[in-house]
């Protein structure tokens, strides 16, 4: 996916001033945290499956290379297959040769956020297959030429008017004419179209959730059973997974779903919860011909080791983004590629590299949400805060921003000089605000002065002059 | 105030922070006068100056690391270190150590500094089990809690508890208390038109509370707020909390006078 992600600020813009995606905004700021705290209240242990969460998915990565082996041996003694994808490159030619080895015309898709990553969808159509979205927010905005604006709820910047409006136009030719408002009828109707796109599709493209090295299974939960209808009626299943999506055991899968979605959505389970456990089997009434699962590395194997290895346990649950300030004023699109919020502001910049990504780990105000409520205990500032580091340390910190501070610091570390600057700063801001009790403009302050006042210091000098002055003792100001 | 006089004061140092220093000493007089009449003795370390956050949130870690050390000294031998805001005392209690990994000796200070240091809120009510104050204030308060105090501290009952004790003070609450209010250090000039949508919202449900006061534990949200209420022309006056509790309640609000 081509990202924008350089142009952080003019996304933000627009983003702001479009009144439909802050429409859908308010009403996701509530629901979903709203929704997770309920369910994690309901649930006394939830706090202790956080942990066990996190101690999997950490047992997981530091013994990856051996799990993945594992999930490897399991899978080709089933009867599939697996393959290696070093790069987002090689991931897309591995796919596009399997669709061409069965004459693939169609393939149905179930939600997959690598699919994203890898620029799938543009790709296949270049090589004249059709990728059809069947999850419903993914279909939406695969209609409207959109990329997801979060992770679980692809479409969720947009109102029920504008898939309206979008279904209306592209329906018509289906003999749909009617504009319809109600979101079941809408529901409908995207249920109906999409019944014969499952009976059409040569191919079924899933992600995964989970990949379970002890049974070689891949794991996927939906609302809505469209990835059972891709994996079940086409030949060919092909699985999509990154690497950090290995888990030991089913054991450990029962945790990771019991925290997955509540976090996410606030239910104790997702509706469908589905394993496919290699191709169909004699005897099966049904199930695809062919297991191909396809297993993406794309810079993820060389934060292994480091502290930013963390990064890695994420379930893609969204609750980080649903949790957002940042994410709630801003939406996803404008962070400019894949990965949305605060874990987009993490991974983001390892996969296409923090020259082009780095505003998101810098828009933060690390009010530590997005930590407070991950299922998986990623540390999520603290990550924002090593790209941070990493800009600062290669000189891509904005060059103001680094004499600015610079010049701060060096004051700082003078505490007599620091002293004498902040008494005539006070003496000064105290001394023309000293009417108003607060400035509407300031020179070298328009970032705050544009939308707030600025408020004056209280007279009298600063704490320490004032202290100093009274011998070091309290006094009543 | 209630506390324990039997036992020897503690002596406790104020970490003023540079907002107070330079925008609002009252509220340094206000923590002051809290803690002594819990029983304590403080004392301001002259040599303090500013906890290092706007470097190290800029990535900065090699100036955080030389500001962190003027720190440590400055605030060696202590029994406590009491700062009126959570941000800072996240910043010396939470972060200090991680900066000297690969200094053992300066780490070992860091810890010792990290396990001294208290937000004014819980060193009142957790450390010196102080359950009420003496002190008045008419009105309906919202308490905004600040991230930092909330999420690394845990400071939430503790300023409710003490403001519980305030004769004719109401308190009512927010929808969302726990969400930022977009001042973020930096962030808030770095990418104002965010932060301006945050506090915009924060303004909304502190107006929707129908509190005529609002009250916070850290200045920098309190600015950020007292600023946007004010340029919306909304009336509702805002106080750090210690100023309340110290019975300091009729100074001038934060950008008013008088």
């Amino acid at each position: 996916m081509q990202s924008t992600a350089r142009d952080f600020k003019h996304n933000v813009e627009a983003a702001l001033a479009d009144p439909n995606l802050q429409d859908s905004l308010s009403k996701l700021k509530v629901g979903f945290s709203e929704r997770r705290r309920q369910a994690a209240e309901r649930l006394p242990e939830f706090e202790a499956l956080r942990d066990r969460a996190r101690d999997i998915k950490d047992h997981a990565l530091a013994h990856l290379d051996f799990y993945l082996e594992e999930f490897e041996r399991k899978v080709l003694a089933l009867g599939g297959h697996v393959h290696w994808a070093p790069t987002a490159e090689d991931a897309r030619r591995i796919i596009a040769e399997l669709c061409r080895s069965v004459g693939a015309r169609t393939i149905a898709k179930s939600k997959s956020m690598v699919s994203e990553e890898i620029g799938l969808n543009d790709h296949l159509e270049s090589l004249g297959i059709a990728p059809v979205e069947t999850d419903l927010g993914e279909y939406i905005i695969q209609l409207r030429h959109e990329p997801p604006s979060h992770i679980i709820a692809p479409a969720v910047h947009l109102t029920k008017d504008q898939v309206a409006d979008t279904f209306l136009e592209h329906h018509r030719a289906l003999g749909f004419t009617k504009r319809l408002t109600e979101r079941n009828d809408l529901v409908a109707e995207a249920r109906h179209v999409l019944r014969q796109k499952f009976l059409d599709a040569d191919v079924g493209l899933t992600g995964a959730n989970f990949l379970v090295a002890e049974t070689g299974s891949s794991m996927l939960v939906t609302n809505e059973g469209n990835a059972d209808l891709s994996n079940t009626l086409p030949r060919m299943h092909i699985v999509l997974a990154s690497i950090e999506k290995v888990i030991p055991t089913l054991e450990d899968a029962a945790v990771l779903l019991r925290v997955l979605a509540r976090s996410a959505t606030g239910q104790e389970s997702s509706t469908y919860t589905t394993l496919n456990t290699g191709p169909k089997r004699d005897g099966d009434l049904d199930g695809p011909a062919q297991y191909h699962v396809v297993i993406l590395d794309n810079g993820r194997s060389s934060v292994l080791g480091t502290r930013m290895q963390d990064m890695l346990r994420c379930i893609r649950c969204g609750a980080c983004m649903n949790h957002c300030p940042v994410y709630g004023a801003i939406g996803g699109h404008a962070y400019g590629w894949v990965y949305p919020g605060p874990i987009g502001a993490v991974l983001t910049p390892q996969l296409i590299g923090v020259e082009e990504a780095g505003n998101l780990p810098n828009a933060s105000t690390f009010c530590g949400r997005c930590e407070s409520v991950c299922p998986v205990r990623i540390p999520l500032p603290g990550l924002m805060r090593h790209w941070r580091e990493r800009e600062f340390e290669r000189h891509l910190t904005p060059r103001a921003v680094r004499q600015g501070l610079a010049l701060w610091s060096f004051v700082a570390r003078r505490p007599k000089l620091y002293r004498r600057l902040t008494a005539l700063a006070n003496r000064l801001l105290a001394t023309f605000g000293r009417a108003d009790g607060r400035y509407r403009s300031l020179p070298l302050a328009s970032g705050w002065t544009r939308f707030r006042d600025f408020p004056a210091p209280e007279p009298g000098g600063t704490f320490h002059a004032r202290w100093a002055r009274h011998g070091g003792s309290r006094v009543r100001p | 105030m209630v506390a324990d006089v039997s036992s020897p004061p503690r002596r406790v140092a104020l970490f003023v922070t540079c907002l107070v220093d330079l925008f609002r000493p009252s509220v340094g007089f206000a923590a002051v006068k809290l803690l002594e009449e819990a029983g304590c003795t403080v004392e301001v370390p002259p040599l303090q100056v500013c906890c290092g956050q706007p470097a190290y949130n800029s990535g900065d870690r090699a100036s955080t690391r030389a500001i962190a050390a003027q720190v440590i000294d400055a605030f060696e031998g202590y029994e406590h270190v009491v700062a009126p805001s959570g941000s800072c005392a996240g910043m010396l209690s939470h972060h200090y150590p991680g900066l000297f990994d690969d200094d053992p000796a300066m780490k070992a200070r860091a810890e010792d500094l990290a396990h001294r240091t208290h937000e004014l809120m819980a060193f009142l009510v957790d450390v010196l089990g102080v359950t009420r104050v003496s002190a008045r204030y008419e009105g309906a308060v919202t308490y905004h809690d600040s991230c930092s105090g909330l999420r690394e501290l845990g400071v939430k009952q503790q300023p409710r508890k003490l403001l519980g004790s305030v004769t004719g003070l109401r308190l009512s609450e927010m929808a969302t208390p726990e969400v930022c209010c977009g001042f973020g250090g930096t962030f808030c000039v770095k990418y104002p038109e965010i932060s301006n949508a945050m506090v915009g919202e924060k303004t909304a449900d502190i107006a929707a509370s129908g509190a005529d006061t609002l009250l916070a534990g850290d200045l920098g949200c309190l600015m950020n707020m007292a600023g946007k209420l004010q340029r919306e022309g909304r009336a509702v006056k805002v106080r750090h909390v210690a100023e309340v509790l110290a019975d300091m309640g009729d100074s001038a609000p934060i950008g008013e006078t008088g």
